[in-house]
């Protein structure tokens, strides 16, 4: 019998008003740095990236224990990206943290680059392991979460998983390993934006009522709007203090958020903006970024 | 030539064989016991080793190991998709794990898993497949798997090893753990003849001259290295045909500097594996020779077909990998030399 997780050193604070401002002010720096490097690109994936830019921020800002000069740190979280095709905002949030330059982030997709179409870890060691079939993040999630229990570590693992990777058996197969072993290091964070590349993912194959499987698979269940920082932090701490058990945030995010003609739009999952809709978008989140700052 | 062998291969009397003439003295072990035996002996010598079983803890062996190390054992029931993307997981976490399950289910069912969270991650994950070739015997076609190295030698970073006897089996599993890359040993159900000792040598990556000749240089690998070196008796007798045998027990990076010395020195080679004939070890023998020094080539094995229940030994027969047909594969291949 593995021993429960003793969360030593996890009691987050929660952020001030005016920390949160500034993780509100990151995501948005974020958001343009997606629409350059994707417009750069000349490919990619434009909603997910878009709608996970505060989930990513919240974590590389606040949450994580981890250390840019030091990406193998030992004592890191563990941060694993399952639906790697929204890579762009975890390139962009590691070089806002200091990972690397974000003179970088123009080379994304390029031949030579660290920063792969779907990350590639022994290319991007910090990266923590190479994802974009989807389905099969969580199940490496699981297999360090694993160690960090049967080693008596004090690190946590979050693996942040699309929607529609949950069609996928071999996830299942996870939550029920995670389960099994009450792997309590381990959070599992749902992008649920509701789109996949055919259409919605209630109409190409129906995930609800999601959080009851989760529930039935004896998991503890979150939910939040993950668009909204404070909410993100709240509940990932919430989740941190779980015993026995893994935990899963279900986090509803806009597709595409922060850019209005792409918000809500499955069209928008597999393919970059034109320049002129690059210029369009940048424009959007310069204001949205005065409103931060402007506090309304 | 004849009392030098090829250039990079030892003498077969360095093998230290045992007398695999003496049918009543040779012992019989599945070289499924051997991978048991191995597991354990690397998990004496490596902490870090972990084996995780997807509900085959008896037929693969791993039960040893879960009875000497309970806590390092890692049960997760039938998911063998599971078994290899969260082992990649448990590698990437600074453990070595060895995972095992029937060879048909991994790396068959979870190829993409064993190539992209495995492989191209490089990760040190060690794969055991067990119940390999049609020598499973009566459980059919379902679990005989015959294709799993024609789908594992394209990936890159993995190293593939069909060992010749149980002895063998242990040799390499330990091996295999001392190597920190992902790693394929394949195995199977039934018992087979030993046919080395505690004083044959053993280096992966290295083939070995089990038996030295000049007519036709016989390229085996797995339980079949016994039938080589039996149907080459039997060349000898019958045929006045002097056989080499190879033990080409590396598959993946083949010992490719072995394959071309044998073939300069014989002219003509026959491959013999239990696994279909295509993108098996023999393919690979072939893309050598046909690059440094071409011959014919006589491949046996399984020819494009499934197979079925029968005992292994009506099954090898069967299916044209008992003696006789090596014996048939090499006099072809002798009537094809120019």
């Amino acid at each position: 019998m593995l021993a429960p997780f003793m969360h030593i050193a996890h009691c987050m604070e929660m952020p001030s008003h005016d920390k949160l401002i500034e993780l509100q002010e990151r995501a948005n720096t974020i958001r343009r740095d997606i629409i350059e490097m994707l417009v750069e690109a000349g490919s990619g994936h434009s909603a997910g990236p878009l709608d996970m830019a505060d989930v990513f921020t919240a974590m590389y800002f606040h949450i994580l224990r981890h250390d840019p000069q030091r990406p193998m740190w030992d004592e890191r979280d563990r941060l694993i990206l399952s639906n790697g095709h929204i890579c762009p905002v975890r390139y962009a949030a590691m070089a806002e943290a200091g990972y690397f330059p974000k003179a970088e982030l123009a080379r994304l997709r390029r031949f030579g680059s660290p920063l792969q179409g779907h990350p590639e870890r022994t290319r991007l060691p910090a990266l923590e392991t190479t994802s974009g079939p989807l389905g099969a993040g969580l199940a490496q999630a699981a297999g360090m979460a694993y160690v960090a229990k049967m080693d008596n570590r004090n690190w946590r693992v979050y693996c942040i998983v699309s929607d529609a990777e949950e069609q996928c058996g071999l996830h299942w197969e996870a939550v029920q390993f995670a389960a099994k072993f009450g792997l309590d290091h381990l959070t599992c964070i749902v992008d649920r934006n509701g789109i996949q590349i055919d259409g919605s993912t209630e109409d190409v194959m129906p995930l609800e009522p999601l959080r009851p499987k989760y529930d039935a698979f004896n998991w503890q269940t979150f939910e939040c709007d993950g668009n909204d920082m404070a909410a993100i932090i709240e509940t990932v701490a919430r989740a941190q203090t779980v015993q026995h058990r893994p935990s899963v945030i279900i986090a509803h995010t806009l597709a595409g958020k922060g850019v209005e003609f792409m918000e809500g739009d499955y069209h928008w999952h597999g393919k970059p903006p034109t320049a002129q809709q690059a210029v369009e978008a940048l424009r959007e989140l310069r204001t949205l970024g005065g409103r931060i700052e402007a506090g309304t | 030539m004849s009392g030098t062998p090829p250039a990079a291969l030892e003498q077969p009397e360095t093998m230290h064989l045992a007398d695999y003439r003496d049918a009543k003295a040779l012992r019989q072990v599945a070289t499924r016991d051997g991978f048991g035996e191995g597991l354990v002996e690397a998990g004496r010598r490596d902490a870090r080793v972990v084996a995780v079983c997807a509900d085959l803890a008896e037929s693969t062996r791993m039960q040893a190991f879960r009875d000497t190390f309970p806590d390092r054992f890692i049960e997760i029931g039938v998911q063998e998709q599971l078994l290899a993307a969260m082992s990649a997981g448990l590698a990437l976490a600074g453990k070595i794990p060895f995972i095992a399950s029937y060879a048909m289910f991994c790396p068959g069912r979870a190829w993409e898993q064993v190539r992209t969270n495995i492989c191209l991650n490089q990760a040190n994950v060690k794969i055991a497949g067990a119940h390999a070739g049609v020598s499973v015997g009566p459980d059919g076609a379902t679990h005989q798997a015959i294709e799993d190295i024609a789908i594992l030698r394209p990936i890159p970073n993995i190293t593939i090893v069909v060992p010749c006897d149980a002895r063998q089996t242990k040799l390499a599993t330990q091996a295999v753990a001392r190597t920190p890359s992902p790693a394929y040993v394949r195995f199977g159900r039934e018992k087979s003849p030993v046919v080395t000792t505690d004083d044959t040598p053993f280096e992966l990556g290295r083939a070995q001259l089990f038996r030295d000749g000049h007519d036709v240089a016989i390229i085996a690998c797995g339980i079949l290295v016994f039938n080589a070196l039996v149907a080459a008796d039997e060349l000898a007798r019958s045929d006045g045909l002097d056989c080499l045998v190879l033990n080409n027990h590396t598959v993946k990076p083949m010992d490719a500097a072995a394959v071309e010395g044998v073939a300069r020195r014989c002219g003509a080679v026959v491959t013999v594996e239990e696994h279909e004939v295509h993108g098996g070890m023999g393919s690979r023998v072939a893309e050598i020779l046909a690059e440094r020094y071409p011959v014919p080539i006589e491949f046996v094995g399984v020819q494009n077909r499934f197979g079925q229940s029968g005992t292994p030994a009506e099954l090898l027969d069967a299916y044209g990998m008992a003696p006789p047909s090596i014996c048939d594969a090499a006099r072809r291949v002798v009537a094809r030399k120019p």
